[in-house]
């Protein structure tokens, strides 16, 4: 009994010292979004500054930095590259899942052996090729590629193996239900809970995006978060203002917050429906 | 904090008058005058011509010269009717700037009207790579302004941006002199005196500044922050360019004697080991500092040495014109202010600046012609720029005139007129050895170095990281044989 | 019953290869094309000197040699496998252990939900952002070396010792992806049977014994899919080593990963070079990928579950 009780106690005990390191950068951050610049620079406080609201002004009103525009274009970006992944990946498992077909297996595998490539090889091209295409300074660039996912599409593959019953479908069928009816009407319900995870894996990654989107906008009005975090702080030296930036990333990363706040109890109900199912 | 920003901090050193952003009230200006079309403004806008684009597109990789352009010339109503002026900022990272600069420009031909480039900004480590193109236009002959209207000018403002032809290709409206600013307590400690006067002469030369640095060691202080303070001052009086014409990579001697002199500096304990533009190094400029002194340029003075200084930072907004009531109040035995002083130091020297440049192909020449004319050679404007954000202009009779006014003694330098100084020493700046390839390797050479300096690497290493960074910056290098 | 359905799959092949059009498509526009202009533009010298272009010349393998013979690369494939290797370890094992203690119905925690929402947070900041927050911690006026001060130590140096920027970059990967692999790790525990695990437990296996010969091998699929994510984001390694150092790989380029060196020569516009680079990275993880889902394919019949098992033979049957 009181074994366990130690037991416990180091697990709560270590579990605490987890969640102030994972805490402590968001505390950080609130802070310095309340301090000046030349408090930041000075060196680290653990308690707030009074310069918030003054921060907040000068982030709003700084006609350089069109905020509400980059939420907005981050959101679409972020929100239509979740959508893509998520639907495109259980299709194409889907596809691989059920049919039977000759190049299957060849499709398979080709998608498993590129998975591991980093897509940065393929950025010089890429740049290129978007300039052909018109699509610089375009955000078609920024989520449409998310249509092919291979990380994704091996997720929902390895869930579908387990939880999407071969029957379904057949039964489905026996009802006359048309192949992509069935694939919007009952697949995609039984995929909700790994479409949520991915889902919030694809928009959190996509949000947090600067490598491919500081390579393809130029205009203002197209500008996601992260590239007006960037151009904030090479603003210039002087005028660089640190207190900005901390009060930028504080305001880039509360609609994320909430949007993980929301999915997260479809990750959790997700994991528990995976544990009833057998 | 901003210690990952050094590196673009020294691409966008120029940046002088955006300190004064500060400012944005402009309290100075005359209030009176509404910009528009009854009241002519003193030099009439010409009728622009049919021919004239619609949209004036002006390049820059921060909004420092867009503030400007908003109050100087925009704001008095000089941008004619119908015409739209549209700013692309992008930022300096990494010569992000300069990339979709070169692209933009090399696309200018197929560009439509409304798109192509008619002004951009340069800055003196790359302005040359400009300067010898033909993407930019002679600012007399093409452009169309007299030699009059630049007879103003400090001379090292046009040699920079003068090709090899003898062709002016760009225009400024600051001049940007070198300084060295101390802290006066420490001088009355190590040397007995914190005149400005007496402490030049004690720092006049690289050996007095080392036998100050002995002394200050002795006290207890620092005499340099950092690996690179002294750097600008070594690189700006350079005898060559950091290339040869067989694209071969040149240390100077120059620079090999601030190797030497940072290495025994550091070793000595003569400098707190720290970075330009990082948090220990902005720390040390403050209150709790024990440093002796800065080598910093014209535009660090109100915006990041008077930021550093303080103990509490002023309230947002608040500057010496917008309120000086309370902004007396406000710095009144507030950390060290007024405990700074400027001279000349051992070595004159510059750093930093930004030119103006006419883009080949532009629609809209009649209006650049006036930009330049109002905002870089019009003696009213630079020397309301001045008073009102206290950048030191590009007019050598103006600065001459404010050099004489005991209104712009500074209270932060202890009742000093740092105008005086610097229209003295910008006198004495030569910037004949600069090349197309300055930032990247300037910027290359203090990382490399960094780590010779605090004993990671040796200096073969370090030697050879730095030549391995440059040739990965700019692929047509070659190391020296 | 095997024959009826062999029929039914076939009149229904075609829908096998219309659900695999946007995939491949979108695969083909924005990513193969452009690898192959990358992988023609690597033989060639094409870079921009100032305003001037050079080149294109065609070079062979000019490039490929400078690259290999003539560069660091083996070094910063080193230091970024290094790194990796560093974070990856105690950020499986720590996650395992923590997925193990949210779904052990005995110890009966309270707050996980607290807990498991609070260890995924760190994984919403931008790397970026992150980065710049640990430099602002450990900075030589930082709070930790103030702690250190007033412990009566002497200040370091962080970011100009090897170890320990290796070591941050690493600890940084660990806090940013844990509570991820944690939640992954959990979904896969959950999953395992009650009662196999119960009659382990009746059969009087210790919990260790379960845990390695019951729980382990249940969630492989899961553990692989978490190596290889984690290891393709090791490979891509960019943001955090580029901001905590700006971007030098320092001290001494022991922290230049491989697509911080790659991003040196896009930056410079350097295309032969890039590509050729590119290209070598290109094959390396092609390389890597196949060793790895050839091992995957090997173990088939223990990764896959049961009931699926057809699904991905099923195409060779």
């Amino acid at each position: 009994m009181t074994l366990r009780r130690i037991n416990k106690f180091l697990c709560y005990l270590i579990l605490i010292l987890l969640s102030i390191l994972c805490l402590f950068s968001f505390y950080l951050l609130i802070i310095n979004s309340t301090r000046a610049h030349s408090q930041i620079q000075k060196g680290f406080s653990f308690t707030t500054g009074d310069f918030f609201v003054a921060n907040l002004k000068n982030v709003l009103g700084n006609s350089e930095l069109p905020i509400v525009k980059g939420i907005r274009n981050s959101l679409i970006v972020s929100i239509l590259s979740a959508l893509l992944a998520t639907y495109f990946s259980v299709l194409t498992a889907f596809s691989i899942h059920i049919y039977d077909f000759k190049l299957k297996k060849l499709a398979f595998t080709f998608i498993m052996m590129v998975m591991m490539i980093p897509p940065q090889v393929s950025a010089l091209g890429f740049v290129r090729w978007m300039g052909r295409l018109d699509l610089i300074d375009s955000l078609i660039p920024l989520f449409m590629p998310s249509v092919a996912s291979p990380i994704v599409f091996y997720f929902m593959m390895a869930y579908m193996q387990s939880n999407l019953p071969k029957a379904v479908i057949e039964a489905a069928r026996m009802d006359g239900s048309s192949e992509f009816r069935t694939f919007n009407l009952i697949v995609l319900p039984i995929m909700k809970p790994a479409i949520a995870v991915q889902a919030i894996f694809t928009f959190v990654s996509s949000w947090n995006n600067y490598f491919i989107p500081s390579l393809i906008i130029r205009s203002a009005d197209k500008k996601t978060l992260p590239i007006l975090i960037a151009q904030l702080r090479s603003a210039d030296y002087l005028k660089f203002d640190m207190g900005q930036v901390y009060m930028l990333i504080f305001l880039a990363i509360i609609p994320i917050i909430i949007v993980y706040i929301i999915l997260s109890k479809y990750i959790v109900r997700g994991v528990a429906v995976g544990s009833v199912k057998e | 904090m901003k210690g990952f920003r050094r590196v673009i901090a020294l691409m966008l050193v120029l940046m002088m008058s955006v300190s004064l952003i500060a400012c944005g009230k402009d309290a100075g200006e005359p209030a009176t005058t509404p910009p528009d079309q009854d009241e002519p403004s003193p030099e009439p806008t010409p009728e622009p011509k049919q021919e004239e684009g619609k949209v004036l597109n002006i390049w820059g990789w921060n909004d420092e010269f867009q503030g400007l352009f908003k109050d100087y010339f925009e704001g008095k109503g000089k941008v004619p009717d119908g015409v739209e002026v549209k700013f692309t900022i992008v930022p300096n990272d990494d010569n992000a700037y300069q990339n979709a600069l070169d692209e933009a420009l090399l696309n200018q031909e197929n560009a439509a009207a409304d798109e192509k480039i008619d002004l951009f900004l340069v800055e003196a480590d790359y302005a040359l790579k400009y300067v010898d193109s033909d993407y930019t236009l002679d600012i007399i002959k093409d452009v169309g302004l007299t030699q009059e209207d630049i007879a103003g000018q400090y001379k090292y403002t046009q040699e920079i941006v003068t090709d090899s032809k003898g062709a002016i290709k760009g225009t400024s409206w600051q001049a940007t002199p070198g300084l060295f600013a101390y802290r006066r307590s420490i001088a009355k400690d190590v040397l007995g005196t914190d005149d400005p006067a007496e402490v030049q002469k004690a720092l006049s030369t690289w050996e007095d500044f080392y036998d100050v640095a002995e002394k200050a060691h002795a006290k207890g202080y620092k005499m340099l922050s950092g690996y690179d303070d002294s750097y600008r001052t070594f690189s700006n009086n350079v005898s060559q360019p950091w290339v040869d014409s067989e694209k071969r990579i040149i240390i100077d001697d120059n620079i090999l004697k601030w190797i030497e002199q940072t290495k025994e500096f550091t070793d000595k304990g003569y400098n707190n080991k720290t970075s330009l533009w990082d948090d220990a190094w902005a720390a040390d400029q403050g209150p709790g500092g024990k440093v002796f002194g800065f080598f910093y340029s014209t535009w660090g003075i109100n915006f990041t040495l008077l930021g550093n200084a303080l103990e509490t930072p002023l309230p947002d907004g608040l500057t010496a014109t917008s309120d000086p009531e309370a902004y007396k109040e406000a710095t009144t035995g507030n950390g060290i202010f007024g405990d700074y002083a400027v001279i000349e130091g051992p070595q004159n020297y510059y750093w930093g600046g930004s030119w103006l440049c006419a883009a080949a192909g532009s629609d809209n020449l009649e209006l650049v012609q006036e930009i330049m004319r109002t905002m870089t050679c019009d003696p009213e404007t630079l020397i309301t720029i001045t008073k009102d954000r206290q950048d030191f202009t590009n007019n050598i009779e103006a600065m001459e005139t404010l050099a004489n006014d005991d209104n712009f003694a500074s209270a932060f330098l202890g009742g000093q007129n740092h105008i005086k100084l610097f229209a003295e020493s910008a006198k004495g700046i030569d910037m004949s050895n600069i090349s197309p390839y300055d930032q990247g390797l300037n910027e290359g050479i203090q990382t490399a170095f960094r780590d010779y300096f605090n004993g990671t690497v040796d200096y073969d290493t370090a030697l050879d990281n730095f030549y391995k960074a440059a040739i990965e910056k700019y692929p047509e290098l070659k190391r020296p044989d | 019953m095997k024959g009826s359905k062999k029929a039914k799959s076939i009149s229904y092949a075609k829908w096998g290869y219309i659900f695999l059009i946007p995939f491949f498509l979108i695969y083909i526009i924005f990513f193969m094309i452009p690898v192959f202009s990358t992988f023609y533009n690597s033989f060639f010298e094409n870079y921009m000197s100032g305003l001037t272009q050079i080149g294109p010349n065609f070079v062979g393998l000019e490039n490929y040699k400078t690259i290999l013979f003539d560069s660091d690369l083996p070094k910063y494939a080193y230091n970024t496998l290094l790194i990796w290797i560093v974070g990856f370890i105690p950020q499986i094992v720590v996650s395992m252990v923590l997925a193990l203690w949210f779904t052990n119905a005995r110890l009966k925690l309270r707050f996980t939900g607290f807990f498991k929402t609070v260890i995924y947070m760190p994984n919403l900041i931008m790397a970026a952002a992150f980065s710049m927050l640990f430099w602002a911690l450990f900075s030589d006026i930082g709070p930790i070396n103030n702690f250190l001060v007033a412990m009566g130590h002497e200040p370091i140096s962080f970011f100009q010792n090897i170890n320990a920027t290796r070591g941050l970059i690493a600890l940084m990967n660990f806090l940013m992806w844990f509570g991820n692999t944690t939640i992954l790790l959990m979904a896969g525990v959950m999953g395992i049977d009650e009662s196999v695990l119960e009659a382990a437990q009746i059969d009087g296996a210790s919990s260790w014994k379960t845990f390695w010969h019951v729980t382990l091998p249940s969630i492989k699929p899961i553990i692989v899919y978490v190596f290889l994510t984690s290891l393709i984001g090791g490979i891509q390694m960019f943001d955090v080593p580029q901001i905590l150092t700006n971007g030098s790989g320092g001290p001494d380029r022991t922290s230049m990963t491989m697509i911080m060196y790659l991003n040196k020569h896009l930056f410079s516009k350097n295309y032969g070079l890039a590509g050729a680079l590119s290209v070598i990275l290109f094959i390396v993880t092609a390389i890597l990928s196949f060793i790895i889902y050839r091992n995957l394919m090997e173990r088939d019949s223990s990764w896959e579950t049961r009931r699926s098992k057809q699904a991905i033979k099923g195409g060779g049957k």
